[in-house]
């Protein structure tokens, strides 16, 4: 049989905390079988070995903070044929993005003694603000099988089946009940997209947004049933305010409600 | 360029979590300038915390990093407890150390295997590793997915788990579901105890520094979650005095904090610093062990932290099997605790080293004010030093070799640039 050329990944890390590409390395049980199918050839935290691009897919994981980072993301675009972003942060900003709604500087003279050594934007943004996007890959941290799902798409020239409906369509496939209605536990879920499984609901507690916005969410009448449940105004301004603060859906709740 | 001369530039340091470089200059063979910079952006975790409640911060503290989230949700929930007067103990405390048995199972298995063995055996990564030892890498990451299933189990997945809270859990095992880990634990004891052996057959630099060890020391375990902080140059400290003995620096070429003993300097937190300051709590089975692969109570080479790393992976499998064992099912999976104004610490054992927190509170629970100590910021200064003395040692190496090793050097340490905010990339200079 010929030798194929075997497709070549890469994967970019901007600001964010590692989880999502160590999503990767914890495919223990499919890495070496991925590693035969795909060449790694720049995964800067499993390996020295740098192959020159272009690569037929870049995985980027992180958002970007940073004047720096954000001429970085150009040129990882320039030299990727598919680029897909794995996670919240870069695909909305991540929970560092709460700074969007702050002063930035007031941020740096907090955390650091110097602010003159520090470089950074006053917001920070999903990569599809700033290059053109192949696929958006959510969660937080994302689904290490939903990841090998959309690598497997990609590879294969198909769509990617990652359902948009949202986490309560899990929780009933589950079999779990839904903690809103029984406990009366005030839960995300109706509004956020499906891809972690529904954990929360499963270990008595209210799903926290971590997947981000599911397709058309209804907001505003979820806010409503989490009044009616004794939730402060505030306390509805610091849910929408997690991981996915910057997707829009998440926060044009939160600003409603911060006026309110 | 005259032979004497280099410069060592790793721009981009690998097989390491997060963005970091190194850069060394070198002029008529001694080293003249040395930095190790932490690229990785700031993300102002302590400025946004300002406002949120207590009861969100092991969340959010979480997403700090994702190789560690369990000592971030820790000792968040410790400082939390802390300032609102609550102890939580029994198996709910046992629960805790389980959890983060998991986590440093598969951390450090990740970085043994993973990350710092190719280095050993002279392979880019585990990857082109696996072609030659396909046993090896294969028995790691079986070992590996052992850890992360522990933490899954516990905490409902193993990247930011979700079922830590303040006060406890939100839901916890019965003593039937606990009992189904055992098997898999007990082949996970036997192939940490095969990888304690095999990192005692590597070969090892001659380099023993004399270090400031500080961890954690509790009078009847190896620390996990509590203790004091101690030293082997006699500090001896409550994890509430934390800062009147520790201050951290902003330099210009790091993102990253340096921290340092008040009046002393550079210190070393991690594997190593544990071993050493704990050695005596260890269970005799896990001294023997170490023993057989050649270290003493006392080891100051810091490139044999890749045993020590295997030692706590197989401690961190008997301290599993032992509370499962022991375990009861608690009424409640956790401890109410209402919020107080007031000022708490937390401090508890990352698997790379003290992870402080501290935290002021209003009487709501709003967080007035936060400050996180990595334990990678606290060995920042003390991996430029390692270097200062390593490169005039190995001067006489090609540069290709030298940057190599320096970044072997660098990975001792195992660094997590995420969390003190991240980075590695070396670069030598000769002149």
């Amino acid at each position: 049989m010929p030798k194929v050329k075997k497709p070549k990944v890469a994967v970019w890390k901007f600001a964010s905390c590692d989880g999502c590409q160590l999503s990767l390395l914890d495919c223990e049980d499919e890495l070496l079988a991925v590693a035969g199918a795909i060449e790694i050839a720049n995964f800067p935290e499993a390996s020295r070995a740098v192959m020159k691009g272009p690569y037929d897919i870049s995985l980027v994981e992180g958002s970007i903070t940073t004047p720096h980072d954000a001429e970085r993301i150009q040129e990882v675009r320039r030299i990727s044929k598919f680029l897909i972003t794995i996670g919240a942060c870069a695909t909305a900003g991540g929970i560092q993005a709460l700074r969007n709604f702050k002063d930035v500087k007031e941020f740096i003279s907090i955390v650091y003694a110097k602010p003159a050594y520090i470089s950074t934007l006053e917001k920070s943004t999903p990569i599809a603000e700033h290059v053109k996007v192949d696929f958006e890959l959510r969660g937080c941290p994302i689904n290490k099988y939903q990841l090998l799902e959309v690598v497997n798409a990609f590879l294969n020239g198909r769509k990617p089946n990652i359902p948009s409906y949202s986490v309560c369509v899990e929780c009933k496939r589950r079999g779990t009940v839904c903690v809103m209605t029984a406990y009366g536990t005030p839960c995300l879920g109706p509004v956020t997209q499906a891809g972690c499984g529904a954990i929360c609901p499963a270990y008595h507690r209210g799903c926290y947004g971590c997947f981000g916005p599911k397709e058309t969410p209804n907001t505003t009448s979820l806010s409503t049933w989490w009044r009616r449940l004794g939730v402060t105004n505030q306390n509805l301004v610091r849910a929408f305010r997690g991981f996915n603060a910057y997707a829009e859906p998440f926060r044009k709740e939160s600003e409603a409600y911060e006026q309110k | 360029m005259s032979k004497s001369s280099k410069t060592i530039r790793v721009d981009y340091l690998t097989r390491v979590e997060g963005e970091g470089a190194l850069y060394v200059k070198i002029q008529n063979n001694k080293v003249t300038d040395l930095k190790f910079k932490i690229f990785e952006p700031p993300r102002f975790f302590e400025a946004f915390l300002r406002g949120r409640t207590f009861t969100e911060a092991p969340d959010i503290t979480a997403r700090i990093c994702g190789i560690c989230p369990i000592a971030y949700q820790m000792s968040s929930c410790h400082a939390m407890e802390d300032a609102c007067g609550v102890t939580v103990d029994g198996q709910l405390r046992a629960l805790r150390r389980l959890i983060y048995c998991g986590e440093w199972i598969e951390s450090h298995v990740l970085h043994v295997a993973m990350l710092h063995a190719p280095d050993f055996l002279g392979y880019e990564s585990a990857i082109h590793m696996a072609k030659d030892h396909p046993d090896l890498v294969q028995q790691a990451l079986k070992l590996k997915k052992i850890g992360n299933d522990l933490v899954t189990f516990l905490g409902g997945r193993e990247i930011h788990p979700i079922n830590v809270r303040v006060g406890g859990f939100y839901k916890v095992p019965t003593k039937s579901e606990l009992r189904g880990l055992v098997p898999n634990l007990q082949w996970a004891r036997d192939a940490a105890y095969e990888l304690v052996r095999w990192t005692g057959t590597l070969e090892f630099p001659d380099f023993e520094q004399d270090y400031e060890f500080v961890a954690l020391r509790h009078p009847d375990e190896y620390p996990f979650n509590e203790g004091r902080l101690v030293s082997n140059k006699g500090l001896d400290i409550a994890i509430r005095e934390y800062e009147e003995h520790f201050v951290e620096e902003h330099v210009e070429h790091s993102n990253a904090l340096h921290s340092v003993i008040k009046g002393r300097g550079n210190y070393f937190v991690g594997p190593l610093a544990r071993y050493n300051i704990n050695f005596d709590k260890l269970p005799r089975s896990v001294q023997k062990a170490a023993k057989e692969a050649g270290l003493g109570p006392v080891c100051t080479n810091p490139f044999k932290s890749i045993i020590v790393r295997a030692v706590e992976t197989l401690y961190a499998c008997e301290e599993a099997l032992r509370i499962i064992n022991e375990y009861e099912m608690p009424e409640k999976p956790y401890v109410e605790v209402h919020p107080r104004a007031g000022v708490g610490c937390g401090c508890t054992e990352a698997p790379r080293g003290i992870l402080y927190h501290r935290y002021r509170i209003d009487d709501q629970g709003v967080i007035l004010d936060a400050k996180i100590v990595p334990p990678t910021s606290q060995n920042q200064k003390t991996i430029e030093s390692d270097l200062w003395h390593f490169v005039p040692k190995n001067i006489n190496l090609s540069k290709e070799q030298l940057t190599w090793k320096c970044e072997q050097a660098i990975r001792n340490y195992d660094p997590c640039i995420s969390c003190a905010t991240h980075f590695l990339k070396v670069e030598i200079e000769r002149e």
